[in-house]
């Protein structure tokens, strides 16, 4: 399944909706993407939902850093919301579980956005 | 249980990678490695499939990847060959070093180890051999009972 993403605008903050697989190609592309056009809006609250993404590999993560990076060196925040076992563990054993904001109930999500 | 042996060799593309996962994927199946182990060695195997395409072979359509499956009673051994330059390990860095650790690349040896029960590396001029094993539960290659 490859990587989708859709935007929702929620008090403020821009939660993308991801889906599929983060991975070489396609999927970190589709990422990096919707990242830029976002930060290119103005849109600097970002609330990266993977609740559905099911696979990430190396580039996957290498795309989650750099669209932290990107955003933070904008001023901006970028936060994890409901990581899967799978994404969860990787994050674990990458000691980036500790890098990133990493939320698991949307509601306090955006609430945790600087107003 | 006599041994197993299948053997790939592909272009220096995405779609390799893709297809080396998925034969991973069904190979450990087969083996009888249990759902979590599978998602393991079909990780390490596109991992290294990356390695060979972007950074040995450099997506030269000239150059090839071989892809060995082999399945003994003991173990799954998948070997993976690119045709570049060899690998320089002394230039892999740590990246789980504090300093490394919001590089963007970087993690790939680091998952393949992280997954594989043993993993050789072998880079030469000709290329990179990479060696990846997975024991059967409760045995090593050598086919004695494994410590706990």
């Amino acid at each position: 399944m490859s990587m989708k993403t859709s935007n929702r605008q929620v008090d403020g903050v821009t939660i993308v909706d991801c889906s599929g697989r983060i991975t070489l190609g396609e999927g970190s592309v589709i990422l990096r993407d919707s990242v830029r056009d976002l930060l290119a809006k103005g849109n600097k609250k970002i609330l990266l939902n993977l609740g559905d993404v099911n696979y990430i590999d190396s580039s996957g993560i290498g795309e989650l850093v750099s669209a932290y990076t990107t955003v933070k060196n904008q001023g901006g925040e970028l936060k994890l919301l409901n990581l899967t076992k799978k994404v969860h563990d990787l994050l674990q054993i990458t000691k980036l579980y500790t890098v990133f904001d990493v939320k698991d109930d949307e509601a306090a999500a955006v609430k945790s956005f600087s107003q | 249980m006599s041994a197993h042996r299948v053997s790939y060799t592909l272009d220096s593309t995405l779609d390799t990678v893709n297809s080396a996962e998925e034969v991973a994927s069904q190979i450990a199946t087969e083996a009888g490695f249990g759902d979590e182990e599978v998602i393991k060695i079909a990780m390490a195997v596109r991992e290294a499939a990356v390695n060979a395409v972007l950074h040995g072979n450099a997506y030269d359509p000239g150059k090839k990847v071989t892809v060995d499956f082999e399945r003994t009673a003991q173990a799954l051994v998948i070997t993976i060959r690119d045709q570049g330059k060899g690998l320089d390990l002394a230039k892999v860095p740590d990246p789980l070093a504090p300093e490394n650790l919001l590089k963007t690349s970087g993690r790939g040896i680091f998952l393949i180890r992280s997954f594989m029960d043993e993993v050789e590396i072998n880079p030469s001029t000709t290329g990179t051999e990479i060696k990846l094993i997975k024991h059967v539960h409760g045995t090593t290659t050598d086919g004695k009972e494994a410590s706990q």
